[in-house]
């Protein structure tokens, strides 16, 4: 069977892709956010995703990670040999695809009472089998490359400041190395010598073969990281007639 | 009514059934099948409580009602009788049971435990070992084990037939962490044949070991609770411990004040009012020292081998 | 979390004269997966957590397990109602646990803290008084109850501790599969949150299979791989957990997610 050519190699496919949330407590309102979304990502690839605000870059994002599900189309993973599609597949098969396939950087840490900051940041590595010791070595290179005092390793991050947080998040998120990344404003918080650390462990990442999906606001991050753009203005929902008058 | 003079054995025949009207063993013969039916499945099954159809009798719950009753289902013509309580032929108990029997039957009775054909017993074995062809009758206030564990009847009789006696090893395992040791002296629980967990009746702990591969039939009677249940000849009987705190049996610092004996069980008494104390054996037949008194009713009766016995006499 | 099934549930449901409590519950769990059944009162979760445990009967459907060979029968998944008494109230005791909502329900609270833990081992014929409780003490100590605390009475503990002395009782056998119901209710909450760390940890170092019962979803958002959201007897919404709460689809489902409140 023919391979792909070395420099593409397409990990993740999306095939008109759409959202609507119905709000059955506003009286079944519905709200479209993107319909007949394809987008194409390859390995080495770091697209950000384009346009303005609302239209649906973080539900995007969600989608690609299992945690919305979609109201139509494909999302699909290059996860191990073969393909799998995110959106019919089981709960076991998400979570299976998270441990090693996607990894996510979201803009809000969801805190664990009594969970370390090391123990946070070493999880990833645990799942996938390595050993407490060597994850949490890793882990500890990752937070002092990202200025993170260690004093605070040993505390739970729920008293820690936004840009701290922010990078125990990315940390988490980058420790462990995946075919397939999402970023969603992974820079929010951090002052500027800690946003060209995590600057440079994208581009790492991406140089290592890692297809990203970001969502960069700050154009100086966007420029130094992306390699192109998607522009999600041009996947306007449906609207029905009435509302198109208006 | 005349009743059987001290000396004189009674013979057999002289049943005067038309002053008593009382069927031979004051059970109907019907009672009696029934019970020894209910008998046979508890030798079939060693250790297992077998419901029973109990009858009133002439004395009240918590007198030996289980006992007499298995007796009764038991005894015939060519039996000797032996009947002892607390280990002793003499109490009121003891020689109100005989006498009952004695009446009702007029099979020979006896004080001598290696004479005995059935030997019904309130809380203790003798101490002289018993032979093949004897029975021992057991009197038992309460016949479940796990009764002040768990009180309900219909979830002991589950735990009995999954054999899920967790909760016995609970309460054993507690005395040793409360007090240091299990604190069970008497009716110490045992496990019959590696199946059924079996109250011995208030036995004390003592003689436990007697009850392991006795070459006598070992059968028990709870009355008022309508169980009985038994150990066949030669069956293992082990009682409860932990690996690391094995079973003991009760020692004594004394021995016995009337015959020197070193390995019986031992009864405190208290002689006089100062609070002079003495221990004396409390199998009465075992004690061999002098000057036992022993029941005059209790007829000594003809050895098996026709030699005439002799009558310890009284101080 | 291997491949192999551990639980198979298809249409169970229980009736109580015409009104069927829970009706139609249809899942799988694998082990090492965590399932939470979240709902309110009158939901039916806890009448289909005690039909999965075989604490109720089932009138339909039916609940298959994977139980190890064994003198009593091949391994496999066999249907429940198919196991003899015997090893039903065998598997309850060594291959599954379960946690009581009130601790004094599940304790004995006549006996010793270490009787209670090492209950367990001497069902299944532990006889070295020592070793018991050296497991005991090893136990209580997994579950962060001092071990020189042994022989207390259940009631010397606080309401936590009692929690926490449960599940260790349950656990000692290495249980493969273990029903919780509403495990942190009732707590204060520093000690629910010291307990769901405990559970968490617990579930990750030895493997367990849990289902869940709980009315409180930032619980099945911490502990559960996977949600059932029940409503009047009926499973309303399901599966993955993170997905169900921050996209819920059934109108059900989105109004128990937005009236949480949040501190």
């Amino acid at each position: 069977m023919n391979e792909q050519p070395f420099q593409i190699q397409t990990v993740v496919r999306v095939r008109g892709l759409a959202k609507t949330f119905v709000l059955h407590n506003r009286g079944g309102a519905e709200l479209p956010v993107f319909s007949g979304l394809d987008m194409d990502v390859a390995a080495g690839e770091c697209v950000v995703l384009a346009g303005p605000s609302g239209c649906g870059k973080s539900s995007l994002m969600r989608c690609l990670y299992g945690n919305y599900a979609p109201s139509g189309g494909t999302v699909e993973l290059r996860h191990g040999q073969s393909w799998l599609d995110l959106s019919e597949a089981s709960p076991r098969q998400v979570i299976a695809v998270r441990r090693s396939t996607i990894g996510y950087v979201s803009q809000f840490l969801r805190v664990i009472p009594r969970v370390s900051t090391l123990e946070l940041v070493s999880e990833p590595l645990r799942r996938l089998g390595f050993s407490r010791a060597l994850a949490d070595d890793r882990a500890r290179q990752l937070l002092d490359r990202l200025a993170l005092p260690e004093r605070l390793w040993h505390l739970p991050p729920s008293t820690f400041s936004g840009g701290e947080q922010q990078r125990v998040n990315v940390a988490r998120g980058l420790i462990a190395p995946r075919p397939v990344l999402l970023l969603d404003e992974p820079t929010a918080s951090l002052d500027p010598r800690n946003r060209q650390t995590v600057v440079d462990l994208i581009g790492r990442a991406r140089d290592d073969g890692a297809a990203i999906i970001g969502i960069f606001h700050d154009a100086e991050v966007r420029d130094a990281v992306a390699t192109r753009s998607f522009d999600l203005g041009t996947c306007r929902p449906q609207r029905a007639p009435e509302e198109m008058a208006t | 009514m005349t009743g059987p003079s001290a000396s004189t054995p009674l013979e057999p025949s002289a049943i005067h059934q038309g002053e008593h009207d009382y069927n031979f063993g004051f059970l109907d013969e019907q009672t009696k099948r029934h019970i020894r039916r209910a008998l046979l499945k508890a030798v079939a099954i060693p250790g297992c409580q077998v419901p029973f159809g109990g009858r009133e009798m002439p004395l009240p719950y918590g007198w030996g009602t289980g006992g007499i009753q298995v007796t009764a289902s038991l005894i015939g013509r060519e039996d000797v009788l032996k009947v002892i309580d607390q280990g002793a032929d003499g109490t009121v108990n003891a020689v109100n049971i005989r006498r009952f029997f004695a009446r009702t039957t007029s099979v020979r009775t006896t004080t001598r435990t290696e004479l005995a054909s059935i030997i019904q017993t309130r809380h203790r074995i003798p101490e002289k070992a018993l032979h093949e062809g004897q029975i021992l009758v057991f009197q038992v206030p309460m016949p479940e084990p796990l009764f002040r564990l768990e009180p309900r009847r219909a979830e002991t009789i589950k735990l009995h037939s999954l054999a899920e006696y967790g909760l016995m090893s609970v309460r054993l395992y507690e005395d040793i962490a409360q007090l240091g040791a299990i604190s069970r002296t008497y009716d110490y629980p045992v496990q019959v044949n590696g199946r059924y967990l079996m109250s011995p009746s208030p036995i004390p702990k003592f003689d436990n070991p007697k009850l392991h591969m006795s070459p006598a039939l070992q059968l028990f009677g709870a009355g008022r609770e309508k169980r009985l249940y038994a150990v066949p000849p030669y069956t293992p009987v082990r009682s409860l411990a932990f690996d690391d705190h094995p079973f003991e049996v009760q020692r004594w610092d004394q021995a016995c004040g009337l015959c020197g004996s070193a390995v019986s069980f031992l009864d405190e008494v208290v002689i006089d009012d100062a609070g002079g104390r003495m221990f004396v054996c409390s199998d009465t037949d075992h004690c061999s020292g002098p000057g036992i008194a022993r029941d005059p009713q209790s007829a000594e009766t003809l050895a098996p081998s026709g030699a005439p016995a002799s009558l310890v006499p009284s101080p | 979390m291997s491949d192999d099934l551990l639980l198979s549930v298809r249409g169970a449901g229980k009736r109580y004269g015409s009104r069927w409590a829970c009706r139609n519950v249809s899942f799988d769990l694998h082990p090492g997966e965590v399932l939470a059944v979240v709902g309110e009162s009158g939901s039916g979760k806890t009448t289909l957590l005690k039909l999965l445990s075989m604490r109720l009967a089932l009138d339909e459907g039916s609940v298959h397990y994977a139980a190890r060979p064994d003198g009593s029968g091949p391994g496999g998944l066999r249907d429940l109602a198919d196991l003899s008494e015997a090893r039903q109230r065998m598997l309850s005791r060594t291959e599954w646990g379960f946690v009581d909502q009130n601790p004094r329900d599940g304790l004995r609270m006549a006996v010793s803290a270490g009787a209670n833990v090492a209950e367990r081992l001497m069902v299944l014929g532990a006889e070295h008084y020592g070793r018991l409780r050296d497991e005991a003490r090893d136990w209580m100590g997994r579950v962060e109850l001092a071990g020189d605390r042994i022989d207390d009475m259940p009631s010397e503990f606080s309401g936590g501790m009692q929690q926490r002395l449960q599940i260790a009782r349950n656990l000692v056998t290495r249980p493969r599969l273990v029903f919780m119901d509403e495990p942190t209710s009732g707590l204060d909450v520093s000690v629910q949150a010291r307990l769901l760390d405990l559970l968490r940890s617990l579930v990750d170092d030895l493997g367990l299979a849990c289902v869940v019962v709980t009315h409180d979803l930032a619980v099945a958002r911490l502990l559960a791989h996977r949600m059932l959201v029940m409503k009047d007897g009926a499973v309303v919404e399901s599966g993955l957990t993170d997905r169900v709460l921050d996209d819920p689809h059934h109108p059900y489902t989105q109004l128990l997610v937005s009236s949480v409140l949040m501190p």
